[in-house]
């Protein structure tokens, strides 16, 4: 044919006349069988390992999970655990006495918190898995926002209780800041507008808040059981420290973020200098100064609870690393996108909000959560300055004469739960970050 | 390739006219980088409904020239004047003059975490308080005109980039602006999408719109150019007449670059 007669005659030209249809790819081996040898017995080597990993993994397993699930649940004292144990199983076996957990619960999750009321810190749990739903989930109406933006006050107050009119004192100071920025940015400006901001509530808080709700509850009494912070221990005070710490650090650093790209020469220092001297010193040293030295910058009078105070701190200090990480995420973003903002004639709040900071929180997600999972373990370090979390609470329970020499199964409970709720918030963020992929084609 | 473009279709002229008004004048404008003088004694007037092309070598300060002219960029001496407004270092006025000039860059600077709806919408919506329904069939009638209505719900990531720089054109025309500006539009594209971005650009001068155009597209700017600026050194070197500009340069300095960039 003269097709062929082309090709032969004149080897570089080519011209194609049919093209070719899709094709599936070769079919090799499938299946679990493949799988097995590609990962576990492709050499001699690995199938020695693969070996060797499954003695070494059925061993401790048989050992561990034994211990583990022969453990026993119902006993007042280690003594008892172990009267019980040698009945059931005889002498020489080792079992956990997971009883300890049963005979301490109480204890272990709510501190001394009186027990008529555990319902308080119960529902607070509930309803804080309520405001925090609309954050986590786009999906959920928007409307939900508005509780979540209520819900700190509303969970400190079934928390600690006390006159309602605190919180709400409290509340106002963020009305006012927002209404101080409103009234001010024409009069003074941008920087006398931030700096106004972030002073007037500040005062507010510190010589009004009080006497305010002070008066308001004398005309109108409205409250709940007061609890002290003293009361509080256990797993629901690692979680409230943890869980304030997580939610007020973000927002703020962010702001630090800003503040140390902002060409304001005031801010753009305070920022940095705040950052490198929270970020520079240990967690431990500010938490001494929490709970030692800050009653020597406070007004006179005050009795500024040490919960607070720690919750002050750890925010602080997880704010400055948040900042540093949000700081990265704007870094990365090309100039362009800024330049873009602008020119649709964006001002710096607007382009902030909905262009730069989406992407750089975005990018920073990995940095944000490993964050937020450091400072929730830190949270143990209260035990340091005399607050009783669950490490507190587990060497009080082995000092105790039922209970002494109980190790592992409260280490292994405490630390499966700081691994459940670090886990979830890893696995949140995989989900996150997922979803918010745009730009794969 | 670019003259390809000229001769593609006719060109409509009928609205292409250039009133008495000005929109843009530049008075004695001079920039510096730190201690480098990027622009020089730059004096420059657009009335509207004119459409200018800016080529130079590169570094000759195109770029800088039309980025000071909504304020991207801070110039230190002289004045600019765009739509009556002067340009101060108040927030509220740059705001505000950017918000009537559209700018199309280079690198499409889409926003790649918003649909191309949405990046149509967000100004309007934002900035000019449209209401969102509003906004958004202002964005689809933009979106038909540069003839890309089906892409609306899609990410910027997914569409090529002949594509991406017209929505970029559609997201600025959404402000409905009175110029605009576009720096190099065309040069990251492919030969085949330069040919649909610059046709959107036609139509919009078709339109009567005020444009200032850096481009090495010379087809474009014979075609519907009223004015080619040429500069070199951070100076406006010469300016004329397209047909004249090209067939006729005077300076030795833009007889050279012509001859570099037309080839041969
Ligand atoms: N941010 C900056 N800081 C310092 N110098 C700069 C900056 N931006 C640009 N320049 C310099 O100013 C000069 C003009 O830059 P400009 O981007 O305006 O050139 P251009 O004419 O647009 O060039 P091109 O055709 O390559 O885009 C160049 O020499 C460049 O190196
Ligand atoms: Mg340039």
């Amino acid at each position: 044919m003269s097709d062929t007669h082309a090709e032969s005659a004149l080897a570089t030209a080519f011209v194609r006349k049919d093209m070719l249809p899709e094709r599936e790819p070769p079919v090799a081996e499938k299946g679990a069988v493949k799988w097995l040898r590609e990962n576990l017995f492709s050499s001699v080597l690995n199938s020695i390992l693969t070996v060797l990993s499954v003695f070494v993994i059925y061993w401790v397993l048989s050992h561990v999970l034994g211990w583990i699930f022969y453990g026993i649940w119902d006993a007042d004292s280690l003594t008892q655990c172990r009267e019980i144990r040698d009945e059931r199983y005889g002498e020489g076996m080792e079992v956990a006495c997971w009883a300890v957990l049963t005979d301490r619960w109480d204890q272990l999750t709510f501190g001394f918190y009186p027990s008529e009321l555990y319902w308080r810190p119960v529902l607070a749990l509930i309803l804080f898995l309520g405001a925090i739903a609309p954050v986590l989930y786009a999906e959920l109406p928007r409307k939900l926002l508005a509780f979540t933006a209520a819900s700190p006050f509303i969970l400190y107050w079934l928390l600690w209780g006390g006159s309602i009119w605190g919180p709400i004192a409290v509340a106002a100071g963020f009305i006012i800041a927002w209404l101080v920025f409103k009234t001010a940015v024409p009069i003074i400006g941008q920087l006398g507008a931030i700096i106004a901001t972030v002073v007037v509530p500040i005062l507010y808080w510190m010589f009004l808040a009080g006497p305010l709700a002070g008066v308001i509850d004398g005309i109108l009494p409205i409250g709940i059981e007061y609890v002290p912070s003293d009361d509080f221990g256990g797993f629901m005070l690692a979680f409230v420290i943890g869980i304030a710490g997580i939610i007020l650090s973000l927002p703020l650093g962010v702001v630090l973020a800003l503040g140390r790209q902002s060409d304001l020469f005031i801010i753009n220092k305070f920022s940095v200098i705040f950052i490198e001297v929270i970020r520079g010193v240990p967690l431990i040293v500010w938490l001494f100064t929490a709970s030692l030295l800050l009653n020597y910058f406070l007004p006179p009078g005050t009795n500024f609870d040490l919960m607070l105070r720690v919750i002050i701190m750890v925010t602080l200090f997880s704010s400055a690393y948040i900042a540093e990480v949000v700081r990265g995420g704007l870094a990365a973003l090309p100039r362009g996108q800024y330049e873009g903002a602008d020119s649709l004639g964006l001002d710096y709040w607007q382009s902030m909000r909905l262009i730069i900071l989406p992407q750089a929180l975005k990018i920073s997600i990995p940095g944000i959560v490993s964050t937020f999972i450091g400072l929730f373990k830190d949270t143990t370090l209260v035990v340091f300055i005399g607050l009783l979390d669950p490490i507190g609470f587990s060497n009080a329970i082995r000092a105790s004469t039922d209970w002494n020499g109980v190790y592992w199964e409260l280490f292994i409970f405490i630390g499966l739960c700081f691994f459940i709720s670090c886990y979830s918030m890893s696995r949140y963020s995989q989900y996150l970050e997922r979803k918010l992929r745009t730009d794969h084609r | 390739m670019t003259d390809a473009t000229a001769e593609a279709r006719e060109i409509d002229r009928s609205q292409m006219t250039v009133s008495d008004e000005v929109a843009i004048e530049i008075r004695n404008m001079n920039k510096w980088y730190g201690t480098f003088h990027v622009l020089r004694d730059i004096n420059l007037t657009v009335n509207r409904g004119e459409r200018i092309v800016i080529c130079g070598p590169s570094g000759s300060g195109k770029s800088t020239l039309i980025r000071c002219i909504n304020a991207l960029e801070e110039h230190q001496q002289g004045s600019i004047t765009v739509d009556g407004t002067l340009l101060s270092n108040d927030l509220k006025n740059i705001d505000k003059i950017r918000s009537e000039v559209g700018m199309v860059f280079q690198h499409f600077n889409l926003f790649p975490h918003l649909t191309i709806l949405e990046n149509c919408t967000l100004a309007p919506i934002w900035v000019r308080k449209t209401p969102k329904k509003e906004a958004e069939e202002t964005a689809m009638y933009f979106l038909n005109k540069v003839k890309i209505p089906e892409q609306a719900d899609k990410y910027p990531g997914q569409l090529s980039g002949g594509q991406q720089q017209r929505v970029a054109i559609a997201r600025s025309l959404c402000m409905r602006p009175r110029i605009m500006l576009f720096d190099e539009p065309t040069s990251a594209l492919d030969p085949e999408m330069i040919k649909e971005v610059l046709d959107t650009m036609i139509q919009l001068a078709e339109e009567g719109m005020t444009m200032l155009c850096v481009t090495h597209e010379m087809g474009f700017a014979r075609q519907v150019a009223n004015r080619v600026i040429f500069m070199d050194a951070g100076q406006i070197v010469e300016q004329n007449e397209p047909e004249e500009f090209f067939n006729n340069p005077q300076s030795d300095r833009t007889k050279l670059f012509l001859s570099q960039i037309l080839g041969h």
